[in-house]
């Protein structure tokens, strides 16, 4: 089975949810155009990355009945959506979510689990930390999605692995840093080295969607990627300019690499466990 | 007792990337709040060339309004050198002579030495730029770079005063390098730095050390998170790491907002947080 992929490489509106919008609704019919099965838009596509007090007042709950979502769920009958917002749950707590929609339906809202609170970032001081990691099932296989902060640690992504999703859907708004005398800053250089990590330790797909754009001094480089189970580069969109980013991916590749490449098979989560309860215990 | 030769500390940057980022930062700063040009106080050095040429670059030239304002003691060679930046990149420009502006005051305070003077005029056209970016529709553009910014040398609301500044995360050594890569004239490249508020007057004798020296260090403290111990460990003169780590601290001022008394639930600047860029 083959699926085309595409990365909304955007820049957004700070603080603009109608605005960033139609952006959406644009980018979906141009995705569609492209004969893309399924458009994963960044971190935060629908609100903009620094928020600071406005986070509250641009939140949103992914529902048919919200005047946000509704004309995206609309939009996600023939074209599965990845979308980033800022989610209120049913006690307003406010959480850094993306959100996957098929078909009109919401099937999985991820909150974000890490949030870097040090260096340049301040997300701890204004948004809830989410509590859990799981896969879930699509039209595509079992899917997983991390944001940002996320698969800078390793074990979301392993634990996504373990849970069975085949295709991560990794998004961001990565800050650019770290100019040196190499083409491209250190922050892009560590992403795309994690995930094409990540590919060829789990013999998966990982897809990044990352924005562009500047906010209050910053810039977001994008260079959105996909990298196949052999840890294969497949896509990248260019640095720090909007586009969309297609990727043909073969789902038979998963066959093919595990069958000369059996990681998955002779992972031993039961150690993991054990090793795992051990260190806690004496920690 | 055996001196250990200083670390060499390679501040190269890529210049192509360089560009790219801080000339867009440029254009996007200024369009998301509804303008589509800029001014900014050409002196005749490198910082406010670099600056110039970055501008001209992101806006167009014709969207570029090069201020030259010199004072009656300011060195001829430093309005020759604005001019060749003026003349190169085809950029608007202006000469309002600060002379008239400052002399009255310096008339009626005639024991000012010249660190008030230099203060005074840096102010006076810091009045000028932000008059010019009303007439001329633009923001003003700063033109401090990193080591100025961290060393505090500069005139709070004077030459730090600007809308925003794509040069400051850039130390001297880099604007060198990539005022070279995008072809500002070698004769400003080559020159001692100078504020040029009055005759003969440099950064380095001012300073008491090199910029390259002042860079490497800095880069160490900031950057790599070196302690001052660390860095004299690594080999740098214990006078030049406390003097660097002096100024830093002592010009932090300059670098924020001044604070404000809380007394409300709610202040600005403490938890009324918001970004500049705000709804665009």
């Amino acid at each position: 089975m083959s699926l085309t992929i595409a990365l909304a490489q955007i820049n957004t509106c700070l603080g603009n949810v109608e605005r960033n919008l139609e952006k959406h609704i644009a980018l979906v019919k141009e995705a569609r155009k492209s004969g893309a099965d399924l458009l994963i838009f960044p971190e935060l596509s629908l609100t903009g990355y620094v928020l600071q007090d406005l986070a509250s007042a641009v939140a949103h709950r992914p529902t048919r009945d919200d005047p946000i979502f509704r004309p995206l769920l609309e939009a996600s009958q023939d074209i599965d959506l990845v979308v980033g917002f800022v989610d209120e749950d049913l006690r307003s707590r406010f959480y850094i979510a993306a959100a996957y929609l098929s078909r009109g339906q919401v099937l999985h809202v991820h909150h974000k689990v890490y949030l870097p609170t040090y260096g340049l970032f301040d997300e701890g001081r204004f948004f809830a930390w989410g509590n859990s990691i799981s896969a879930f099932d699509t039209r595509f296989g079992r899917l997983g999605m991390l944001i940002c902060e996320d698969f800078w640690h390793a074990s979301p992504p392993y634990l996504l692995w373990l849970d069975g999703a085949d295709l991560l859907l990794l998004t961001s708004a990565s800050p650019g840093r770290g100019l040196g005398s190499e083409e491209q800053l250190e922050s892009a250089r560590w992403v795309e080295h994690i995930n094409r990590a990540y590919a060829s330790l789990f013999t998966i797909f990982v897809a990044h969607a990352n924005r562009v754009g500047y906010e209050d001094g910053l810039n977001f480089w994008g260079g959105s990627t996909v990298f196949d189970p052999n840890g294969a580069l497949l896509a990248r969109g260019p640095y720090h300019e909007e586009s969309l980013a297609l990727a043909e991916v073969d789902l038979r590749q998963i066959h093919r690499t595990r069958a000369r490449l059996p990681l998955l098979r002779d992972e031993r989560i039961a150690l993991v466990q054990r090793e795992l309860n051990r260190i806690l215990q004496t920690s | 007792m055996m001196t250990k030769t200083p670390p060499s500390v390679d501040l190269h940057i890529n210049p192509t990337l360089a560009r790219k980022i801080l000339t867009g930062f440029i254009r996007t700063e200024i369009e998301r709040v509804g303008f589509h040009k800029a001014v900014l106080g050409l002196s005749g050095g490198i910082d406010s060339a670099l600056a110039c040429y970055l501008a001209a670059e992101a806006l167009g030239p014709q969207n570029v309004l090069a201020m030259r304002m010199p004072y009656h003691t300011s060195s001829p060679e430093s309005l020759e050198h604005a001019q060749l930046v003026i003349d190169t990149l085809g950029v608007q420009s202006l000469t309002v002579p600060i002379t008239e502006m400052v002399e009255p005051l310096f008339v009626r305070f005639p024991d000012m030495d010249n660190l008030r003077k230099g203060n005074v005029m840096a102010r006076a056209r810091m009045i000028v730029l932000y008059d010019q970016s009303s007439a001329f529709g633009g923001l003003v553009i700063g033109t401090g770079n990193k080591t100025e910014i961290l060393l505090g040398y500069s005139t709070l609301y004077g030459d730090s005063a600007c809308a925003l500044n794509p040069i400051g995360d850039l130390y001297k050594t880099q604007v060198r390098q990539l005022a070279a890569d995008m072809g500002v004239p070698s004769e400003i490249i080559a020159k001692p730095p100078s504020a040029d508020l009055w005759v003969g007057q440099t950064d380095e004798d001012e300073l008491g050390f090199t910029y390259e020296q002042a860079d490497q260090l800095l880069y160490l403290l900031v950057d790599q998170r070196y302690s001052p111990e660390d860095c004299i460990a690594a080999g740098f003169e214990p006078p030049l790491v406390h003097a660097v780590v002096a100024r830093v601290r002592r010009n932090h001022f300059k670098r924020i907002l001044p604070p404000i008394a809380k007394i409300s639930n709610r202040t600005i600047g403490y938890d009324f947080l918001y970004p500049r860029d705000w709804g665009t």
